[in-house]
């Protein structure tokens, strides 16, 4: 990578982020897959650094994935999003962050539609004040949750307790950013550094002491594909999709992949999985997969939460050789327990991944 | 032979005239060059029998018979919506979205059951709808179940068996009052999903799509259930690349 060049590219593409004051909106595939990392986020931002981030019961899925499966008109998902904007609106906020990236983009495409066309916006608004009897209001900014990590980036290496090196060559650790196609492929100008080279996680990394990789495949989609996946018969367009990035990037042996979509990083672990299970194909070293972790794991891991309480131990692919590389203590033994001790009993050993 | 000229005249002009109705190819058509840039970046079309430029300047003929071959085709079903074809068309065309316009009037016009991938809308609409209408959320990890779900891993096996522990050690908050991860959203919060999707064409567009599948279902002599585990599991057209 030419960096200087990538650093005129980033310069263009910044956006502004407010320091503080949001309305937080969950992500149905990161509550359902990365709960953790939700808790995580929160926890940085309010405990940690003491940022104002309020949440309310009352909002719910923006409907993305249900829209981009088609099974509803876009005026449906439209007004669901007015609907949340109303929320943040009732509750005093005018900054809006989302954790989703599928809802990040869509509220992108949504607001520079309606202001496209403000007789749609004029609809929606008619349609919000018929079913719920809210008032309508859009966000002043609207950021990613990732943005706000970026954001605050150097406040976290501040309070760091272990940086993004190998303890044992003392050299940063290699790491793979791959970015939510969502983010900003549609509108370039509201994600940071833009749709080719992406600032956003690359800025966590260098800030936290990792070294970035490119690679070939760097911006490929890592296949999700909305209906691709949810039907079986189609599953393997997804898998495919996987399989060509680890393809690319074996290469370049990668310590850990971080991610700023809440499903990417679920189909970069589990197709890992998959791929080790039918073609006995591992990409990490020693017969290991390659750790993938969401931006609040990694963060979290950076200023020395335990990784079980992370949820790192929801992962299919082992994390444990890059807590070693990192030099994070664990314990094995609790590994898979409850809270206060819960025996959980202990998933199947997968034999695919050379696992202890 | 008659009746299929009537349906004809019925149609051309009009399918088109639709189509442009929506924002979606307002937004995403802007004089196609035919570059073919979209088709190198696609997922989807190195992965499927699929070239979105070649859909593009399908549509930009504005030739209804052209526009109802592809709402009758599984070509429009192919693409992934990630959107990659938006970033580097030379003339801000979104081929993305002017399949999902094309998705949606296929299905309005009971055309989406010609194909293979159309006809899996039925289980979309339902098990996607549910989860809205019924918890709020589109993923909903009780509705995740291994069984359908093997790649999710023996991890998720684990997982999905001592969910409600798992999130109470993760710090989420499964189907309980108040904030926090998969809360349970409460009920008048639903209702107004429920209100919203009736009064702007969901819930329209999810019964169309459930009429024509039970009947379909009927019509091979199949249960709901059998023809969902169809649905769910059958890949016979040629559909693939490689």
């Amino acid at each position: 990578m030419i960096y200087e060049g990538k650093k005129r590219i980033w310069s263009d593409y910044q956006k502004e982020i407010p320091d503080d004051h949001y309305f937080y909106v969950r992500s149905c595939i990161r509550q359902s897959f990365f709960p953790a990392s939700e808790a995580t986020f929160l926890d940085i931002t309010r405990n940690k650094l003491n940022k104002d981030i309020f949440e309310t019961e009352h909002h719910t899925t923006c409907g993305g994935i249900a829209y981009h499966s088609d099974t509803i008109p876009q005026e449906t998902v439209m007004t669901i999003i007015a609907r949340q904007f109303a929320l943040m609106k009732k509750y005093g906020y005018e900054n809006y962050v989302s954790s989703c990236i599928t809802s990040f983009g869509l509220y992108c495409e949504t607001l520079e539609t309606w202001r496209e066309f403000p007789e749609l916006e004029a609809k929606i608004a008619d349609n919000l004040k018929k079913t719920c009897n809210l008032e309508f209001a859009k966000p002043k900014f609207l950021v990613h949750a990732s943005d706000l990590i970026y954001k605050y980036r150097d406040l976290i290496a501040s309070q760091a307790k272990y940086k993004l090196i190998n303890k044992y060559s003392g050299k940063p650790l290699r790491v793979i950013e791959h970015i939510g196609c969502h983010y900003s492929k549609m509108f370039p100008s509201k994600g940071v550094g833009g749709a080719e080279y992406p600032y956003v996680l690359v800025g966590m990394i260098e800030a936290w002491g990792g070294e970035i990789v490119d690679y070939p495949e760097r911006r490929h989609c890592c296949g999700f594909g909305f209906r691709q996946y949810l039907i079986q018969s189609n599953r393997s367009y997804s898998l495919t999709n996987t399989y060509k990035k680890f393809e690319s990037m074996k290469p370049f042996k990668p310590d850990m992949i971080i991610t700023n979509c809440p499903g990417c990083p679920y189909f970069l672990d589990r197709w890992q999985y998959v791929i080790a299970e039918t073609q006995g194909k591992t990409y990490g070293e020693n017969g290991k997969g390659v750790p993938v972790f969401t931006y609040e794991e990694v963060a979290g891991l950076v200023m020395g939460y335990n990784p079980w309480d992370l949820g790192l131990q929801t992962h299919q692919v082992e994390v444990e050789p890059l807590l070693d590389k990192m030099g994070i203590p664990y314990d094995p033994k609790e590994k898979y327990l409850g809270k206060n001790g819960k025996d959980l009993g202990k998933p199947e050993i997968v034999e695919c991944f050379n696992n202890r | 032979m008659v009746k299929n000229k009537i349906y004809q005249n019925a149609i051309m002009g009009k399918l088109y005239d639709k189509l442009i109705q929506d924002y979606r190819l307002k937004e995403g058509l802007n004089a196609c060059i035919n570059c073919g840039t979209c088709t190198a970046i696609c997922p989807a079309a190195e992965f499927y029998r699929y070239d979105p430029r070649k859909i593009v300047t399908l549509v930009q003929t504005q030739d209804d018979k052209e526009i109802e071959n592809l709402l009758k085709s599984e070509t429009i079903w192919y693409c992934g919506e990630c959107m990659s074809c938006v970033t580097r068309c030379p003339r801000k065309n979104a081929a993305g979205l002017i399949i999902m316009a094309l998705r949606s009037l296929s299905i309005d016009t009971g055309l989406f059951m010609e194909s293979e991938k159309g006809r899996q809308m039925f289980i979309l609409c339902k098990d996607l709808n549910h989860n809205v209408l019924n918890y709020g959320y589109c993923v909903y990890p009780r509705e995740f179940k291994y069984e359908g779900h093997f790649e999710a891993g023996k991890i998720w096996k684990w997982e999905h068996e001592h969910l409600d522990d798992l999130f109470e050690r993760l710090g989420a908050n499964l189907d309980g009052g108040g904030t926090g991860a998969m809360r349970k959203i409460p009920q008048e919060d639903l209702d107004q999903l429920k209100k919203i999707y009736d009064i702007t064409g969901a819930t329209e567009r999810l019964e169309k799509v459930r009429a024509a599948g039970l009947k379909k279902a009927k019509e091979l002599g199949l249960t709901e259930e059998e023809y969902i585990q169809k649905l769910y599991t059958e890949c016979k057209g040629a559909h693939f690349n490689h």
